[in-house]
């Protein structure tokens, strides 16, 4: 079971003089329980790419294979497909509206045609999972925070136990600490339920951090895939394309450079500690 | 008086529920007492809801005090008459560029400030000019500014506030929606301004490695002013930045982790140089 991508190829406004190729012949494999990262620059087309995983966007040509079967094909169920593979935008508060958290959660299952008590079930499943405390459920959702708007926003795609997540630069506009819960949150998530998570982030940190694969996004193309490891040794040529390694594998790389033998793959802080204290107690 | 001051500023808001009934009085801003001199570089930190852009909307008049006085170059702002020469004098630039941005083409767009403020026509392409050089965006000068990255919009955002010649520019959280390289312009371009252009700058962040060139740094919490110090100073004190749901620079957390381990290091490592230097002095 898996996402299979063939040979995508999306254009915006095809057939016109306006034609943008946003995605240019995409090839991957991403099988169950995986925590990937996207990342790539304003534009590279990575929301196009991930839009494309629950059918918002249907590919100019190519397959998209989801759990086996052409998502393409006639007869599938494209209404199905999008409660398996849930999509969280950006900025998702901006879409809640009920008039308190739990039924702004209960709105997508209830959708699905579920009853009530199933419907009640899975939110507050979801509610619990996203970390929200019981006693802010009835409460207007306008009145929390930004990181606890962001959790219910999120909670509203987890009620409809979908097998894939994708997350649109979920931490955007967040504080540090907030940041940190809601990508703590969802690895836990990840770690308990075996869910795949798609992380789409401009933080290169968070993605070291977090993810066990990234795919890097150039052009419309995948420039780099790969473990955080892999794919920050390319940081000169990540730079070119608008994006960075984390700051800990700059220090890596200085400090190497001054005749420290430290492990320049680092790209945590808990790694780079590591291998600082070693090249210490080596020199 | 420095070009931004503040007295025992106060400001209030009232919750009211769904028919309009008083729910509560939230106090956003609690006595605050700042004092801007001109020419400095000011940065503002605080956690999602402690206050910040609500401190910030006061410098341009967008709200005004419940109790205490804004002074903007000695004008309060609760005096109306005075609004649009506060508003020329303190500019401000948002979060979104999409949301700034009105011009059809770049240079017409960083035109539409003066031209509202009735400044001849020669002049205000002599303005558009110098400001578009500033931030580095002369060459795009001709562009449409959705042909443009987030990172140069922004940079287009801050040229608009920079042909009004104002004194002093706000920044509330100008970074959130880029990528790692339009963060990097974005900052560039604003410390230009402050050390080129002399243009005083008070910017509102959730990333720490942006202000560690700042002269002075506020950290708010529950609408006061929690800490003030240099970018040293205040990174200095790991534990209760982190108590404020706030973090520090990579670099700093590194030094910081190394320092726990029994490495002597000095505190406030605020660059990746400052951190190779004092680990050549141990080895």
């Amino acid at each position: 079971m898996s996402i299979i991508l063939d040979h995508i190829n999306y254009i915006y406004g095809a057939d016109t003089p306006l034609a943008v190729k946003a995605l240019d012949d995409i090839c991957l494999q991403i099988p169950d329980g995986q925590f990937v990262g996207i990342i790539g620059h304003t534009g590279s087309g990575k929301s196009t790419l991930v839009q494309h995983l629950n059918g918002l966007l249907k590919a100019t040509s190519g397959h998209i294979y989801f759990n086996g079967e052409d998502i393409y094909e006639k007869d599938y169920d494209r209404k199905k497909l999008r409660s398996k593979v849930g999509l969280v935008f950006q900025y998702p508060e901006h879409q809640l509206f009920e008039i308190d958290v739990f039924t702004d959660v209960c709105f997508g299952p209830k959708n699905l045609g579920l009853d009530k008590k199933e419907v009640e079930l899975r939110a507050y499943d979801a509610l619990r999972k996203v970390g929200l405390p019981d006693e802010l459920f009835y409460q207007s959702p306008f009145d929390l925070s930004g990181g606890q708007k962001r959790r219910v926003a999120i909670a509203g795609v987890l009620a409809m136990k979908p097998e894939v997540l994708i997350l649109d630069e979920p931490t955007a506009g967040l504080d540090p600490r907030g940041r940190e819960e809601i990508l703590h949150q969802i690895k836990e998530l990840q770690m308990k339920t075996g869910m795949t998570i798609l992380l789409v982030s401009h933080s290169m940190e968070d993605v070291a951090e977090y993810v066990n694969r990234i795919i890097v996004m150039n052009h419309g193309s995948v420039m780099y895939d790969g473990t955080p490891r892999e794919v920050f040794s390319h940081y000169k040529e990540l730079e070119e394309v608008g994006l960075a390694a984390p700051q800990v594998t700059y220090i890596m790389h200085e400090l190497k450079d001054r005749g420290l033998d430290v492990d320049t793959d680092a790209t945590t802080i808990e790694e780079a500690a590591e291998t600082v204290l070693k090249a210490l107690h080596r020199a | 008086m420095g070009i931004v001051r503040t007295k025992e500023l106060v400001y209030e808001y009232i919750r009211r529920d769904e028919e309009g009934n008083v729910e509560g009085i939230t106090t956003a801003v609690d006595h605050v007492d700042l004092d801007v001199a001109q020419g400095e570089f000011i940065a503002i930190l605080g956690h999602n809801g402690s206050g910040k852009s609500t401190l910030a909307k006061h410098i341009n008049a967008i709200l005004n005090p419940t109790e205490g006085t804004v002074w903007v170059d000695g004008m309060d702002t609760s005096e109306e008459d005075k609004l649009w020469d506060i508003r020329q004098t303190a500019g401000m630039v948002f979060q979104n560029p999409d949301n700034q941005i009105i011009g059809q083409v770049v240079e017409e767009d960083v035109g539409f400030g003066p031209e509202n403020m009735g400044i001849p026509t020669k002049e205000i392409w002599e303005r558009v000019e110098e400001s578009l050089k500033a931030v580095g965006m002369y060459e795009y000068r001709k562009y449409s500014p959705n042909k443009l990255s987030g990172g140069q919009k922004q940079r287009v955002s801050i040229a608009g506030v920079l042909a009004m010649h104002p004194k002093c520019i706000v920044l509330d959280e100008p970074t959130a929606m880029l990528d790692p390289s339009g963060r990097k312009e974005v900052i560039r371009a604003v410390r230009g301004l402050n050390q080129v252009e002399g243009v005083t700058v008070i910017l509102i962040t959730h990333y720490m490695e942006e202000i560690i060139h700042a002269d002075r740094v506020f950290v708010m919490d529950e609408g006061k002013i929690a800490m003030e110090g240099t970018p040293r100073e205040i990174f200095s004190q790991v534990e209760k930045l982190k108590n404020l749901r706030l973090d520090v620079p990579q670099v700093t957390l590194l030094a910081y982790e190394l320092q726990k381990k029994g490495i002597p290091l000095p505190k406030g490592i605020l660059t990746t140089k400052e951190l190779a230097d004092a680990l050549m002095g141990v080895k």
